[in-house]
Protein backbone atom coordinates (compact mmCIF):
# COMPACT_ATOMS: atom_id res chain seq x y z
CA UNK A 1 0.00 0.00 0.00
CA UNK A 2 1.22 3.48 -0.80
CA UNK A 3 1.00 6.31 1.69
CA UNK A 4 -1.88 7.78 -0.26
CA UNK A 5 -3.97 4.63 -0.08
CA UNK A 6 -3.18 4.22 3.62
CA UNK A 7 -4.36 7.76 4.15
CA UNK A 8 -7.46 7.11 2.15
CA UNK A 9 -8.16 3.95 4.13
CA UNK A 10 -7.76 5.85 7.37
CA UNK A 11 -9.96 8.70 6.29
CA UNK A 12 -12.40 6.11 5.14
CA UNK A 13 -12.39 4.57 8.60
CA UNK A 14 -12.86 7.95 10.22
CA UNK A 15 -15.69 8.89 7.91
CA UNK A 16 -17.54 5.69 8.86
CA UNK A 17 -17.44 7.16 12.34
CA UNK A 18 -16.06 4.28 14.39
CA UNK A 19 -17.04 4.52 18.05
CA UNK A 20 -13.84 2.80 19.14
CA UNK A 21 -10.67 3.14 17.09
CA UNK A 22 -7.64 1.16 18.18
CA UNK A 23 -4.40 2.02 16.34
CA UNK A 24 -0.92 0.60 16.92
CA UNK A 25 -1.83 -0.42 20.46
CA UNK A 26 1.12 -1.85 22.38
CA UNK A 27 0.96 -3.24 25.88
CA UNK A 28 3.28 -4.59 28.55
CA UNK A 29 3.09 -6.64 31.74
CA UNK A 30 6.12 -5.32 33.60
CA UNK A 31 9.02 -5.93 31.24
CA UNK A 32 7.20 -8.36 29.00
CA UNK A 33 5.93 -6.83 25.77
CA UNK A 34 2.65 -8.54 24.87
CA UNK A 35 0.75 -6.34 22.40
CA UNK A 36 2.69 -5.36 19.29
CA UNK A 37 0.46 -2.91 17.49
CA UNK A 38 -3.21 -3.93 17.61
CA UNK A 39 -5.49 -2.23 15.05
CA UNK A 40 -9.26 -2.49 14.85
CA UNK A 41 -12.48 -0.49 14.79
CA UNK A 42 -15.82 -0.95 16.43
CA UNK A 43 -18.81 0.96 15.14
CA UNK A 44 -21.75 2.24 17.11
CA UNK A 45 -24.20 -0.59 17.74
CA UNK A 46 -21.90 -3.37 16.53
CA UNK A 47 -21.02 -6.63 18.22
CA UNK A 48 -17.43 -7.49 17.38
CA UNK A 49 -15.49 -10.51 18.60
CA UNK A 50 -11.81 -11.02 19.23
CA UNK A 51 -10.88 -14.58 18.32
CA UNK A 52 -7.51 -16.23 18.71
CA UNK A 53 -5.55 -19.00 20.36
CA UNK A 54 -4.78 -19.10 24.06
CA UNK A 55 -2.19 -16.48 24.87
CA UNK A 56 -2.78 -14.52 21.64
CA UNK A 57 -3.42 -11.28 23.55
CA UNK A 58 -7.23 -10.97 23.55
CA UNK A 59 -7.57 -10.35 27.28
CA UNK A 60 -4.60 -8.01 27.22
CA UNK A 61 -6.24 -5.99 24.45
CA UNK A 62 -9.42 -5.66 26.52
CA UNK A 63 -7.41 -4.59 29.57
CA UNK A 64 -5.43 -2.09 27.52
CA UNK A 65 -8.64 -0.50 26.21
CA UNK A 66 -9.99 -0.28 29.78
CA UNK A 67 -6.77 1.29 31.07
CA UNK A 68 -5.86 -1.67 33.26
CA UNK A 69 -2.30 -2.21 32.00
CA UNK A 70 0.57 -0.47 33.73
CA UNK A 71 2.14 0.45 30.43
CA UNK A 72 0.52 0.91 27.04
CA UNK A 73 1.25 2.92 23.92
CA UNK A 74 -0.41 3.74 20.64
CA UNK A 75 -3.90 5.12 20.26
CA UNK A 76 -7.32 4.15 21.62
CA UNK A 77 -9.99 6.64 20.63
CA UNK A 78 -13.46 6.49 22.13
CA UNK A 79 -15.98 8.61 20.22
CA UNK A 80 -13.03 10.52 18.80
CA UNK A 81 -11.41 11.19 22.16
CA UNK A 82 -7.93 9.83 22.86
CA UNK A 83 -7.86 7.65 26.02
CA UNK A 84 -4.36 6.20 25.92
CA UNK A 85 -3.09 8.31 28.82
CA UNK A 86 -6.28 8.21 30.90
CA UNK A 87 -6.74 6.18 34.06
CA UNK A 88 -9.29 3.36 34.17
CA UNK A 89 -11.88 5.32 36.13
CA UNK A 90 -11.92 8.13 33.58
CA UNK A 91 -12.25 5.64 30.74
CA UNK A 92 -15.13 3.97 32.60
CA UNK A 93 -16.90 7.29 32.92
CA UNK A 94 -16.88 7.64 29.13
CA UNK A 95 -19.39 4.79 29.19
CA UNK A 96 -17.20 1.68 28.88
CA UNK A 97 -17.73 -1.27 31.21
CA UNK A 98 -15.77 -4.49 31.57
CA UNK A 99 -16.69 -8.05 32.45
CA UNK A 100 -13.23 -9.45 33.19
CA UNK A 101 -12.07 -12.93 32.28
CA UNK A 102 -11.50 -13.88 35.94
CA UNK A 103 -14.98 -12.47 36.74
CA UNK A 104 -13.78 -10.34 39.65
CA UNK A 105 -16.56 -11.20 42.09
CA UNK A 106 -15.81 -9.71 45.51
CA UNK A 107 -15.67 -12.23 48.36
CA UNK A 108 -16.36 -9.65 51.06
CA UNK A 109 -19.53 -8.46 49.33
CA UNK A 110 -22.91 -10.15 49.14
CA UNK A 111 -24.39 -10.98 45.74
CA UNK A 112 -26.58 -7.91 45.89
CA UNK A 113 -23.68 -5.69 46.98
CA UNK A 114 -21.64 -7.05 44.08
CA UNK A 115 -24.50 -6.29 41.77
CA UNK A 116 -24.90 -2.70 42.94
CA UNK A 117 -21.20 -1.91 43.35
CA UNK A 118 -20.56 -0.37 39.91
CA UNK A 119 -22.10 3.09 40.10
CA UNK A 120 -24.66 4.22 37.53
CA UNK A 121 -22.72 6.36 35.09
CA UNK A 122 -25.49 7.10 32.62
CA UNK A 123 -29.22 6.76 32.16
CA UNK A 124 -30.72 3.71 30.54
CA UNK A 125 -29.15 0.88 32.51
CA UNK A 126 -31.20 -2.21 33.37
CA UNK A 127 -33.15 -2.04 36.61
CA UNK A 128 -32.44 -4.53 39.38
CA UNK A 129 -35.85 -6.11 38.79
CA UNK A 130 -35.10 -6.62 35.11
CA UNK A 131 -31.73 -8.13 35.98
CA UNK A 132 -33.32 -10.52 38.48
CA UNK A 133 -35.82 -11.44 35.78
CA UNK A 134 -32.96 -12.27 33.40
CA UNK A 135 -30.96 -14.10 36.05
CA UNK A 136 -33.37 -15.59 38.61
CA UNK A 137 -30.53 -17.48 40.31
CA UNK A 138 -29.05 -14.18 41.41
CA UNK A 139 -32.29 -13.11 43.02
CA UNK A 140 -32.59 -16.33 44.96
CA UNK A 141 -29.06 -16.01 46.26
CA UNK A 142 -28.84 -12.26 46.67
CA UNK A 143 -27.90 -12.46 50.36
CA UNK A 144 -25.11 -15.03 49.83
CA UNK A 145 -21.47 -14.13 49.81
CA UNK A 146 -20.44 -13.30 46.22
CA UNK A 147 -17.85 -16.03 45.91
CA UNK A 148 -20.16 -18.70 47.39
CA UNK A 149 -22.02 -18.74 44.07
CA UNK A 150 -21.25 -21.45 41.53
CA UNK A 151 -18.85 -20.57 38.73
CA UNK A 152 -21.72 -20.08 36.31
CA UNK A 153 -23.67 -17.91 38.74
CA UNK A 154 -20.59 -15.79 39.34
CA UNK A 155 -20.28 -15.35 35.59
CA UNK A 156 -23.91 -14.21 35.42
CA UNK A 157 -23.25 -11.78 38.26
CA UNK A 158 -20.19 -10.36 36.50
CA UNK A 159 -22.27 -9.66 33.39
CA UNK A 160 -25.36 -8.51 35.26
CA UNK A 161 -23.60 -5.89 37.35
CA UNK A 162 -22.35 -3.93 34.33
CA UNK A 163 -25.79 -3.93 32.71
CA UNK A 164 -26.98 -1.72 35.57
CA UNK A 165 -24.46 1.05 34.99
CA UNK A 166 -25.96 2.60 31.89
CA UNK A 167 -22.66 2.16 30.05
CA UNK A 168 -23.43 1.44 26.42
CA UNK A 169 -20.04 0.03 25.43
CA UNK A 170 -19.32 -3.38 26.92
CA UNK A 171 -16.08 -5.35 26.97
CA UNK A 172 -17.00 -8.99 27.65
CA UNK A 173 -14.09 -11.36 28.14
CA UNK A 174 -15.37 -14.92 27.62
CA UNK A 175 -18.77 -14.33 29.22
CA UNK A 176 -20.07 -17.81 28.43
CA UNK A 177 -17.12 -19.75 29.80
CA UNK A 178 -18.27 -22.52 32.08
CA UNK A 179 -21.99 -21.89 31.65
CA UNK A 180 -24.62 -24.49 30.85
CA UNK A 181 -26.04 -24.37 27.30
CA UNK A 182 -29.39 -23.03 28.45
CA UNK A 183 -27.68 -20.09 30.21
CA UNK A 184 -25.42 -19.52 27.21
CA UNK A 185 -28.54 -19.22 25.06
CA UNK A 186 -29.98 -16.80 27.54
CA UNK A 187 -26.85 -14.66 27.46
CA UNK A 188 -26.98 -14.82 23.67
CA UNK A 189 -30.53 -13.49 23.77
CA UNK A 190 -29.47 -10.82 26.26
CA UNK A 191 -26.63 -9.69 23.99
CA UNK A 192 -28.96 -9.58 20.99
CA UNK A 193 -31.47 -7.57 23.00
CA UNK A 194 -28.75 -5.17 24.13
CA UNK A 195 -27.60 -4.79 20.53
CA UNK A 196 -31.15 -3.86 19.54
CA UNK A 197 -31.13 -1.24 22.26
CA UNK A 198 -28.01 0.27 20.72
CA UNK A 199 -25.29 -1.24 22.90
CA UNK A 200 -21.85 -1.71 21.37
CA UNK A 201 -20.02 -4.85 22.44
CA UNK A 202 -16.52 -6.25 22.13
CA UNK A 203 -16.66 -9.93 22.89
CA UNK A 204 -13.81 -12.34 23.51
CA UNK A 205 -15.21 -15.77 22.85
CA UNK A 206 -13.99 -19.35 22.54
CA UNK A 207 -17.47 -20.65 21.84
CA UNK A 208 -17.44 -20.29 18.12
CA UNK A 209 -21.05 -21.03 17.41
CA UNK A 210 -22.07 -18.59 20.08
CA UNK A 211 -19.85 -15.89 18.56
CA UNK A 212 -21.35 -16.46 15.13
CA UNK A 213 -24.87 -16.22 16.53
CA UNK A 214 -24.44 -12.72 17.96
CA UNK A 215 -21.57 -10.92 16.20
CA UNK A 216 -21.35 -8.67 13.15
CA UNK A 217 -17.63 -9.06 12.59
CA UNK A 218 -14.75 -11.13 13.91
CA UNK A 219 -11.18 -9.97 14.42
CA UNK A 220 -8.45 -12.59 14.60
CA UNK A 221 -5.70 -11.91 17.14
CA UNK A 222 -2.33 -13.61 16.84
CA UNK A 223 0.82 -12.92 18.85
CA UNK A 224 -0.31 -9.51 20.03
CA UNK A 225 -1.63 -8.25 16.69
CA UNK A 226 -4.88 -8.26 14.74
CA UNK A 227 -4.09 -10.33 11.67
CA UNK A 228 -7.47 -10.62 9.96
CA UNK A 229 -11.07 -9.48 9.97
CA UNK A 230 -13.95 -11.67 8.86
CA UNK A 231 -17.51 -10.33 8.55
CA UNK A 232 -20.03 -12.68 10.09
CA UNK A 233 -21.80 -13.28 6.77
CA UNK A 234 -18.50 -14.47 5.27
CA UNK A 235 -17.77 -16.83 8.13
CA UNK A 236 -18.81 -20.01 6.34
CA UNK A 237 -16.73 -19.13 3.29
CA UNK A 238 -13.69 -18.55 5.50
CA UNK A 239 -14.12 -21.42 7.87
CA UNK A 240 -10.99 -23.28 6.70
CA UNK A 241 -8.85 -20.18 7.15
CA UNK A 242 -10.30 -19.56 10.59
CA UNK A 243 -9.65 -23.11 11.70
CA UNK A 244 -6.04 -22.64 10.65
CA UNK A 245 -5.79 -19.42 12.70
CA UNK A 246 -7.31 -21.01 15.76
CA UNK A 247 -5.53 -24.34 15.34
CA UNK A 248 -8.70 -26.38 15.71
CA UNK B 1 -16.28 -16.90 95.93
CA UNK B 2 -13.83 -14.07 95.34
CA UNK B 3 -13.11 -14.05 99.06
CA UNK B 4 -12.26 -17.72 98.76
CA UNK B 5 -9.58 -16.80 96.28
CA UNK B 6 -8.44 -14.20 98.74
CA UNK B 7 -9.33 -11.28 96.52
CA UNK B 8 -11.84 -8.64 97.59
CA UNK B 9 -14.42 -7.89 94.89
CA UNK B 10 -13.54 -4.17 94.96
CA UNK B 11 -10.00 -4.95 93.88
CA UNK B 12 -11.13 -7.31 91.16
CA UNK B 13 -13.73 -4.87 89.83
CA UNK B 14 -11.31 -1.98 90.04
CA UNK B 15 -8.76 -3.81 87.92
CA UNK B 16 -11.44 -5.00 85.53
CA UNK B 17 -12.47 -1.37 85.05
CA UNK B 18 -8.88 -0.30 84.38
CA UNK B 19 -8.59 -3.19 81.97
CA UNK B 20 -11.75 -2.14 80.20
CA UNK B 21 -10.49 1.45 79.93
CA UNK B 22 -7.16 0.31 78.50
CA UNK B 23 -9.06 -2.09 76.26
CA UNK B 24 -11.13 0.82 74.95
CA UNK B 25 -7.99 2.58 73.80
CA UNK B 26 -6.53 -0.62 72.37
CA UNK B 27 -9.76 -1.22 70.46
CA UNK B 28 -10.11 2.27 68.96
CA UNK B 29 -6.42 2.44 68.03
CA UNK B 30 -6.13 -1.05 66.58
CA UNK B 31 -9.38 -0.47 64.68
CA UNK B 32 -7.81 2.58 63.00
CA UNK B 33 -4.70 0.56 62.17
CA UNK B 34 -6.80 -2.27 60.73
CA UNK B 35 -8.87 0.09 58.56
CA UNK B 36 -5.73 1.76 57.21
CA UNK B 37 -3.89 -1.50 56.65
CA UNK B 38 -6.85 -3.07 54.88
CA UNK B 39 -7.09 -0.47 52.15
CA UNK B 40 -3.64 1.11 52.03
CA UNK B 41 -1.46 -1.92 52.80
CA UNK B 42 0.51 0.41 55.03
CA UNK B 43 1.41 -0.33 58.62
CA UNK B 44 0.81 3.10 60.07
CA UNK B 45 3.55 3.47 62.64
CA UNK B 46 2.63 7.14 63.10
CA UNK B 47 -0.61 6.03 64.76
CA UNK B 48 0.72 6.61 68.28
CA UNK B 49 2.00 10.06 67.38
CA UNK B 50 -1.38 10.89 65.85
CA UNK B 51 -3.11 9.75 69.06
CA UNK B 52 -0.79 12.07 70.98
CA UNK B 53 -1.58 14.91 68.54
CA UNK B 54 -5.27 14.37 69.25
CA UNK B 55 -4.66 14.85 72.98
CA UNK B 56 -2.47 17.90 72.34
CA UNK B 57 -5.10 19.24 69.95
CA UNK B 58 -7.62 19.22 72.79
CA UNK B 59 -5.10 20.84 75.15
CA UNK B 60 -4.19 23.55 72.63
CA UNK B 61 -7.81 24.29 71.80
CA UNK B 62 -8.51 24.79 75.50
CA UNK B 63 -5.40 26.76 76.41
CA UNK B 64 -4.96 28.89 73.26
CA UNK B 65 -8.55 29.48 72.20
CA UNK B 66 -10.68 28.53 75.19
CA UNK B 67 -12.51 25.82 73.26
CA UNK B 68 -13.55 23.10 75.69
CA UNK B 69 -13.72 19.33 75.74
CA UNK B 70 -16.92 18.64 73.81
CA UNK B 71 -16.11 20.69 70.69
CA UNK B 72 -12.52 19.41 70.91
CA UNK B 73 -13.78 15.84 70.75
CA UNK B 74 -14.92 16.63 67.19
CA UNK B 75 -12.50 19.38 66.14
CA UNK B 76 -9.24 17.77 67.19
CA UNK B 77 -9.84 14.54 65.18
CA UNK B 78 -10.84 16.63 62.15
CA UNK B 79 -7.68 18.75 62.31
CA UNK B 80 -5.37 15.79 62.97
CA UNK B 81 -7.18 13.77 60.27
CA UNK B 82 -6.61 16.64 57.83
CA UNK B 83 -2.91 16.63 58.68
CA UNK B 84 -2.96 12.87 58.02
CA UNK B 85 -4.56 13.50 54.63
CA UNK B 86 -1.79 15.96 53.77
CA UNK B 87 0.83 13.36 54.75
CA UNK B 88 -0.88 10.70 52.67
CA UNK B 89 -1.13 12.92 49.59
CA UNK B 90 2.45 14.23 49.76
CA UNK B 91 4.39 11.21 51.02
CA UNK B 92 2.64 7.93 51.82
CA UNK B 93 0.88 7.69 48.44
CA UNK B 94 4.27 7.36 46.75
CA UNK B 95 4.89 4.02 48.45
CA UNK B 96 1.83 1.93 47.54
CA UNK B 97 3.63 -0.07 44.87
CA UNK B 98 6.47 -0.97 47.24
CA UNK B 99 6.75 -3.51 50.05
CA UNK B 100 4.93 -2.92 53.40
CA UNK B 101 8.31 -2.26 54.94
CA UNK B 102 8.74 1.12 53.21
CA UNK B 103 5.44 2.41 54.52
CA UNK B 104 6.37 1.24 57.99
CA UNK B 105 9.75 2.99 57.81
CA UNK B 106 8.26 6.22 56.51
CA UNK B 107 5.51 6.39 59.11
CA UNK B 108 7.98 5.40 61.83
CA UNK B 109 10.23 8.28 60.75
CA UNK B 110 7.25 10.64 60.75
CA UNK B 111 6.31 9.49 64.25
CA UNK B 112 9.82 10.24 65.54
CA UNK B 113 9.82 13.69 63.94
CA UNK B 114 6.36 14.58 65.28
CA UNK B 115 7.17 13.37 68.78
CA UNK B 116 10.53 15.20 68.68
CA UNK B 117 8.84 18.44 67.72
CA UNK B 118 6.31 18.17 70.55
CA UNK B 119 9.05 17.29 73.06
CA UNK B 120 11.00 20.32 71.92
CA UNK B 121 8.12 22.74 72.50
CA UNK B 122 6.24 21.14 75.39
CA UNK B 123 8.81 19.09 77.30
CA UNK B 124 8.17 15.62 78.65
CA UNK B 125 6.68 16.33 82.06
CA UNK B 126 3.09 16.23 80.82
CA UNK B 127 0.36 18.85 80.77
CA UNK B 128 -2.84 18.59 82.80
CA UNK B 129 -6.26 18.47 81.12
CA UNK B 130 -9.27 18.61 83.41
CA UNK B 131 -12.23 16.26 83.23
CA UNK B 132 -15.18 18.20 81.74
CA UNK B 133 -17.56 19.40 84.48
CA UNK B 134 -20.46 17.31 83.20
CA UNK B 135 -18.47 14.12 83.76
CA UNK B 136 -16.90 14.82 87.14
CA UNK B 137 -17.84 12.68 90.10
CA UNK B 138 -18.94 9.10 89.90
CA UNK B 139 -21.51 6.43 90.68
CA UNK B 140 -21.54 4.07 93.61
CA UNK B 141 -22.54 0.78 92.05
CA UNK B 142 -22.61 -1.01 95.39
CA UNK B 143 -19.76 -3.38 94.61
CA UNK B 144 -17.54 -0.57 93.34
CA UNK B 145 -17.20 3.16 92.65
CA UNK B 146 -17.35 4.08 88.93
CA UNK B 147 -15.93 7.49 88.01
CA UNK B 148 -18.25 9.06 85.44
CA UNK B 149 -15.51 9.98 83.04
CA UNK B 150 -14.24 6.40 82.86
CA UNK B 151 -17.72 5.13 82.17
CA UNK B 152 -18.00 7.70 79.39
CA UNK B 153 -14.70 6.57 77.83
CA UNK B 154 -15.95 2.99 77.67
CA UNK B 155 -19.32 3.96 76.20
CA UNK B 156 -17.82 6.37 73.66
CA UNK B 157 -15.27 3.76 72.53
CA UNK B 158 -17.87 1.04 72.15
CA UNK B 159 -20.13 3.36 70.15
CA UNK B 160 -17.31 4.53 67.88
CA UNK B 161 -16.01 1.00 67.32
CA UNK B 162 -19.37 -0.51 66.47
CA UNK B 163 -20.36 2.55 64.44
CA UNK B 164 -17.23 2.07 62.34
CA UNK B 165 -17.87 -1.64 62.05
CA UNK B 166 -21.43 -0.97 60.92
CA UNK B 167 -20.32 1.59 58.37
CA UNK B 168 -17.76 -0.76 56.84
CA UNK B 169 -19.73 -4.00 56.94
CA UNK B 170 -23.32 -2.88 56.40
CA UNK B 171 -23.43 0.27 54.27
CA UNK B 172 -22.97 1.04 50.60
CA UNK B 173 -19.95 3.22 51.31
CA UNK B 174 -18.50 0.29 53.23
CA UNK B 175 -19.08 -2.05 50.29
CA UNK B 176 -16.90 0.26 48.15
CA UNK B 177 -14.25 0.10 50.83
CA UNK B 178 -14.37 -3.69 51.11
CA UNK B 179 -14.30 -4.09 47.34
CA UNK B 180 -11.36 -1.71 46.96
CA UNK B 181 -9.51 -3.60 49.68
CA UNK B 182 -9.89 -6.78 47.60
CA UNK B 183 -9.35 -5.53 44.06
CA UNK B 184 -8.66 -1.80 43.68
CA UNK B 185 -7.98 -2.01 39.92
CA UNK B 186 -11.39 -3.45 39.13
CA UNK B 187 -13.16 -0.99 41.42
CA UNK B 188 -11.37 1.79 39.54
CA UNK B 189 -12.45 0.25 36.24
CA UNK B 190 -16.07 0.72 37.36
CA UNK B 191 -15.44 4.47 37.50
CA UNK B 192 -14.92 4.80 41.25
CA UNK B 193 -12.19 7.17 42.43
CA UNK B 194 -10.08 4.74 44.45
CA UNK B 195 -7.17 7.10 45.22
CA UNK B 196 -9.57 9.55 46.82
CA UNK B 197 -11.15 6.74 48.81
CA UNK B 198 -7.70 5.72 50.04
CA UNK B 199 -6.87 9.27 51.09
CA UNK B 200 -10.13 9.69 52.99
CA UNK B 201 -9.72 6.30 54.64
CA UNK B 202 -6.29 7.26 55.91
CA UNK B 203 -7.74 10.53 57.19
CA UNK B 204 -10.51 8.60 58.94
CA UNK B 205 -8.09 6.13 60.56
CA UNK B 206 -5.91 8.99 61.77
CA UNK B 207 -9.01 10.80 63.03
CA UNK B 208 -9.90 7.71 65.09
CA UNK B 209 -6.45 7.81 66.69
CA UNK B 210 -6.89 11.49 67.50
CA UNK B 211 -10.35 10.80 68.96
CA UNK B 212 -8.79 8.25 71.28
CA UNK B 213 -6.20 10.90 72.17
CA UNK B 214 -8.89 13.39 73.19
CA UNK B 215 -10.62 10.71 75.27
CA UNK B 216 -7.29 9.98 76.94
CA UNK B 217 -6.36 13.58 77.70
CA UNK B 218 -8.23 13.85 81.04
CA UNK B 219 -7.13 10.36 82.18
CA UNK B 220 -3.45 10.31 81.31
CA UNK B 221 -1.41 13.50 81.31
CA UNK B 222 -0.97 15.07 77.87
CA UNK B 223 2.56 14.12 77.01
CA UNK B 224 4.61 13.84 73.78
CA UNK B 225 5.49 10.23 74.58
CA UNK B 226 1.98 9.04 75.48
CA UNK B 227 1.46 7.46 72.05
CA UNK B 228 4.90 5.90 71.74
CA UNK B 229 4.33 3.91 74.95
CA UNK B 230 0.88 2.74 73.97
CA UNK B 231 1.42 1.95 70.30
CA UNK B 232 3.75 -0.99 70.94
CA UNK B 233 1.00 -2.75 72.87
CA UNK B 234 -1.53 -1.80 70.20
CA UNK B 235 0.63 -3.40 67.51
CA UNK B 236 0.69 -6.58 69.58
CA UNK B 237 -3.11 -6.38 69.78
CA UNK B 238 -3.33 -6.05 66.00
CA UNK B 239 -1.02 -9.01 65.48
CA UNK B 240 -3.13 -11.12 67.84
CA UNK B 241 -6.43 -10.09 66.26
CA UNK B 242 -5.19 -10.41 62.69
CA UNK B 243 -4.18 -7.50 60.49
CA UNK B 244 -7.07 -6.09 58.51
CA UNK B 245 -9.98 -7.67 60.40
CA UNK B 246 -12.33 -4.95 61.69
CA UNK B 247 -14.30 -6.97 64.22
CA UNK B 248 -11.10 -8.79 65.16
CA UNK B 249 -9.42 -5.52 66.07
CA UNK B 250 -12.36 -4.41 68.21
CA UNK B 251 -12.91 -7.65 70.11
CA UNK B 252 -9.21 -8.29 70.60
CA UNK B 253 -8.69 -4.74 71.87
CA UNK B 254 -11.37 -4.97 74.56
CA UNK B 255 -10.56 -8.60 75.36
CA UNK B 256 -6.86 -8.06 75.87
CA UNK B 257 -7.48 -4.99 78.02
CA UNK B 258 -9.61 -7.16 80.30
CA UNK B 259 -7.09 -10.01 80.32
CA UNK B 260 -4.37 -7.53 81.23
CA UNK B 261 -6.54 -6.21 84.09
CA UNK B 262 -7.23 -9.71 85.41
CA UNK B 263 -3.55 -10.55 85.24
CA UNK B 264 -2.86 -7.54 87.41
CA UNK B 265 -5.14 -9.09 90.05
CA UNK B 266 -4.01 -12.68 89.92
CA UNK B 267 -0.39 -12.38 88.89
CA UNK B 268 0.71 -8.72 89.01
CA UNK B 269 4.27 -9.49 87.91
CA UNK B 270 2.95 -10.74 84.58
CA UNK B 271 0.65 -7.85 83.71
CA UNK B 272 3.23 -5.88 81.72
CA UNK B 273 4.06 -8.80 79.47
CA UNK B 274 0.88 -10.85 79.27
CA UNK B 275 -0.16 -9.34 75.92
CA UNK B 276 3.22 -10.10 74.39
CA UNK B 277 3.13 -13.65 75.72
CA UNK B 278 -0.28 -14.10 74.11
CA UNK B 279 1.08 -12.60 70.90
CA UNK B 280 3.93 -15.10 70.83
CA UNK B 281 1.56 -18.01 71.42
CA UNK B 282 -0.88 -16.81 68.73
CA UNK B 283 1.95 -16.35 66.27
CA UNK B 284 3.04 -19.93 66.84
CA UNK B 285 -0.43 -21.47 66.61
CA UNK B 286 -2.27 -19.19 64.15
CA UNK B 287 0.20 -16.78 62.53
CA UNK B 288 -2.53 -14.93 60.61
CA UNK B 289 -4.12 -13.85 63.91
CA UNK B 290 -7.26 -14.97 65.74
CA UNK B 291 -9.62 -13.26 63.29
CA UNK B 292 -7.34 -13.08 60.25
CA UNK B 293 -7.87 -15.12 57.14
CA UNK B 294 -5.00 -16.98 55.56
CA UNK B 295 -4.97 -14.81 52.44
N1 LIG C 1 -0.19 -10.90 34.29
C1 LIG C 1 0.64 -11.27 33.29
N2 LIG C 1 1.97 -11.10 33.42
C2 LIG C 1 2.81 -11.44 32.42
N3 LIG C 1 2.41 -11.96 31.26
C3 LIG C 1 1.11 -12.15 31.06
C4 LIG C 1 0.15 -11.81 32.07
N4 LIG C 1 -1.08 -12.10 31.61
C5 LIG C 1 -0.90 -12.61 30.37
N5 LIG C 1 0.40 -12.63 30.03
C6 LIG C 1 0.97 -13.08 28.75
O1 LIG C 1 0.48 -12.25 27.74
C7 LIG C 1 0.16 -13.01 26.59
C8 LIG C 1 -1.27 -12.73 26.18
O2 LIG C 1 -2.13 -13.16 27.20
P1 LIG C 1 -3.70 -12.93 27.17
O3 LIG C 1 -4.20 -13.24 28.53
O4 LIG C 1 -3.98 -11.59 26.61
O5 LIG C 1 -4.16 -14.07 26.14
P2 LIG C 1 -5.61 -14.46 25.66
O6 LIG C 1 -5.64 -14.28 24.20
O7 LIG C 1 -6.64 -13.77 26.45
O8 LIG C 1 -5.63 -16.02 25.99
P3 LIG C 1 -6.82 -16.97 26.56
O9 LIG C 1 -7.63 -17.38 25.37
O10 LIG C 1 -6.08 -18.15 27.12
O11 LIG C 1 -7.58 -16.21 27.59
C9 LIG C 1 0.42 -14.46 26.96
O12 LIG C 1 1.64 -14.83 26.38
C10 LIG C 1 0.50 -14.48 28.44
O13 LIG C 1 1.44 -15.43 28.86
MG1 LIG D 1 -8.03 -14.32 27.80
Amino acid sequence: MTDATTMAAETGAASTNALLEVRGLEGWYGESHVLHGVDFNVHQGEVVTLLGRNGAGKTTTIKAIMGLLDKRRGSVRMAGQETISLQARHIARMGIAICPEERGIFASLSVEENLTLPPKLAEGGLSIDRIYELFPNLKERRRSQGTKLSGGEQQMLAIARILRTGSKFLLLDEPTEGLAPVIVQQIGRTISALKKEGFTIVLVEQNFRFAASVADRHYVVEQGKVVDMIPNHALDANIEKLHAYLGV
Amino acid sequence: MFELLGIPPQVLMGQLLIGLINGSFYAVLSLGLAVIFGLLNIINFAHGAQYMMGAFGAWMLLNYTGIGYWPALILSPIVVGAIGIALERTMISRLYKLDHLYGLLLTFGLALIIQGLFRNYYGVSGLPYAIPPALQGGQNLGFMFLPNYRGWVIIASVVVCFGTWFMIEKTRLGSYLRAATENPELVGAFGINVPRMITLTYGFGVGLAAFAGVLAAPIYSVNPNMGADLIIVVFAVVVIGGMGSIMGAILTGFGLGIIEGLTRVFYPEGSAVVIFVIMAIVLMIKPEGLFGNNA
